[in-house]
């Protein structure tokens, strides 16, 4: 089952939280919602739960407009970053609920049951307590409570943001598994990560400022983002003020050769390139600049390099003999990792 | 502890006892030896005797004790549902409302309980509603005077009631009744059973307002104290207020043990 947002618009007091958002998430497709806090993402998610109203503007869901139902008669799983696990039932008590308020049969209850705590290796837990589990555990009995009802939709905010990094990696390993075993099912995945995002989404979705501000594949975005937000928020980047010219751009008095195709000679635009695409030495596109800091990363280091004003991220395999604070040293970058976005707040 | 040091901590123990005996102990002390004696004429009760116990745990006393349980009982439950049952309304209503309604709830505790008996006594006389001269209206008077206190610590309860609880038991496909009987109220037990104990308690040390309608046939402990007393039988007034402690010490302790079980975290 599909979700569509057909111009959402959701205000507290006045104040708008989500502004006409238009999406739609195809049957079984994992569309992850990517902002900063505050960008709308949640909310979007809470409308499509029933949570919020909107103010105007409609949900639908498989095609059924949702908009005037409430939560509970929409047939949704969700699972929410505080895992929001009932504290006075046990395990299977848990995952049953969503069946026993359904009223299901008791056999297939116990069955169902069963199946979801296989499903997310929670079987031999089933009769502790919520409290008696560890964070990555009580979030995988909230995955199974979900999936026991079979939703069509399963709605996930920042289910694993509450869990540690090494913890964060598995489960979403585990989500991904999930994901492959449960083809039908659409998912709603609202984070702040892009590593989650890039991760696991067919699409994502960059919310900032209530808006939607980009859609597409984690490789569209990531190789061809559309804006200076999407590119920095979508894997980081390189954003420098250029002005265009016939073969190239022109930064800093140097010339960059770069496609310029659908771009207006003598237009402002913004060029942008991901720090592990930047390399240090002479070459083809070449920056100089000065060394205003330098990270050590284990496996790389990240230089930060000051060329006419702007800092230059590059991204390094480890460096045996790495410059010094101060030193002046050359970048470089090819002219396909480049990209030219509309200038915007890089421009000043 | 937020002192440290050896000094301090003996210092503050000392003002803590020197403020805490001579106020909330002694007292009840001196009730409770008051309760063995006979004379009391020096510093210590003398003529130690049980007679007063005795006295206090049969016939008229008894009777009383059992009124006095059963008002309290009763009056707490109704108490308790009432207020439990406000609470919840309210917390679905706008601010202004709610306030207006927590405003309607605390009134019978910001009046004088002697004028909630009067008020009371005035309205119940004539028909159609004819409760004086039954026990109803010792109950009903309790009740009102109770509410307040039940629908307050729910009310607290409920606001720290983690709305993300309810929203998934919604999200399940839980209709709101449904939610309401097997995650809202179970997780707010732990506050459901102090609220009984704390009405019960002060159920059954009213006094004020029961004096004012009560009937001969229903007559609550505190009332056969202030008798007994009145009358200056000072000692066996003694022995029926440590009975009047007792008990209610024991049932607030049997919900206490109710209140650990049902506390999940």
């Amino acid at each position: 089952m599909g979700i569509r947002f057909d111009s959402v618009t959701v205000a507290y007091d006045g104040n708008v939280v989500l502004d006409s958002l238009d999406l739609t998430v195809e049957p079984g497709e994992v569309m992850a919602l990517l902002g900063p806090s505050g960008s709308g993402k949640t909310t979007a998610l809470r409308a499509v739960a029933g949570f919020v109203r909107p103010v105007s503007g409609r949900v639908l869901l498989g095609g059924r407009d949702v908009t005037d139902l409430p939560p509970y008669q929409r047939g949704i799983g969700m699972v929410v970053q505080q895992y929001a696990l009932f504290p006075h039932m046990r395990v299977d008590e848990n995952v049953a609920f969503g069946l026993k308020a359904r009223r299901t049969a008791k056999s297939e209850t116990r069955q169902r049951v069963a199946q979801a705590l296989e499903m997310t290796g929670m079987a031999a837990y089933a009769r502790r307590h919520p409290r008696e589990l560890s964070g990555g555990q009580q979030q995988r009995v909230a995955i199974a409570r979900a999936l026991a009802i079979r939703p069509d939709v399963l709605l996930l905010d920042e289910p694993l943001s509450a869990l540690d990094a090494q913890l964060r990696s598995g489960m979403l390993a585990e989500l991904a598994r999930l994901h492959r075993e449960l083809p039908d099912v659409s998912m709603l995945y609202v984070t702040h990560d892009q590593v989650e995002a890039l991760t696991l989404a067919d699409r994502i979705a960059v919310m900032d400022k209530a808006r939607l501000q980009a859609c597409g594949t984690p490789k569209e975005l990531y190789r061809s983002p559309a804006d200076e937000f999407t590119a920095s928020f979508v894997g980081g980047a390189n954003l420098v003020p250029v002005t265009v010219g016939r073969a190239g751009v022109s930064f800093a008095g140097a010339e960059l050769k770069v496609d310029t195709s659908g771009v207006l000679a003598g237009a402002r635009a913004t060029l942008c390139v991901r720090p592990h695409l930047v390399g240090l030495g002479e070459g083809p596109n070449r920056l100089v600049g000065t060394v205003t800091e330098i990270q050590w990363r284990g496996a790389t280091h990240r230089l930060y390099v000051e060329v006419d004003g702007h800092s230059v991220m590059a991204d390094l395999r480890e460096l045996k003999d790495p410059p010094s604070l101060g030193d002046v040293v050359a970048l470089h970058f090819a002219s396909d990792d480049a990209v030219l976005l509309p200038a915007g707040v890089s421009h000043g | 502890m937020l002192v440290h040091s050896r000094g301090a901590k003996w210092a503050v123990w000392a003002v803590f006892l020197l403020l805490f005996v001579p106020l909330f102990a002694l007292p009840l002390l001196v009730v409770l030896g008051a309760s063995f004696a006979t004379h009391w004429s020096s510093v210590l009760p003398s003529d130690l005797t049980t007679a007063n116990y005795r006295a206090a745990t049969r016939g008229e006393a008894l009777q009383a004790l059992t009124t006095s349980l059963l008002t309290a009982t009763g009056a707490s439950l109704l108490a308790l549902a009432v207020g439990t049952w406000a609470a919840l309304a309210g917390a679905a209503l706008k601010k202004r409302y709610r306030r207006i309604m927590d405003a309607l709830f605390v009134l019978p505790v910001a009046v004088p309980s002697v004028v909630v008996g009067l008020s009371i006594l005035v309205a119940f006389s004539k028909p159609p509603m004819l409760l004086n001269g039954t026990r109803w209206i010792v109950i009903l008077a309790h009740t009102v005077l109770v509410t307040a206190f039940a629908h307050q610590s729910v009310s607290a309860a409920i606001t720290r009631l983690d709305p993300a609880y309810e929203q998934a038991a919604a999200s399940l496909g839980a209709r709101p009744s449904y939610v309401l009987w097997r995650v809202r109220l179970p997780l707010l037990l732990p506050s459901l059973t102090a609220a009984a104990g704390l009405c019960f308690a002060l159920s059954m040390g009213e006094l004020s307002a029961t004096m004012m309608l009560y009937p001969p046939d229903w007559t609550p402990l505190p009332l056969l104290i202030y008798g007994a007393t009145d009358r200056g039988a000072l000692f066996t007034g003694s022995a029926v207020a440590v009975v009047l402690m007792a008990a209610t010490l024991l049932v607030l302790f049997a919900v206490s043990r109710v209140r650990t079980r049902a506390s999940y975290r």
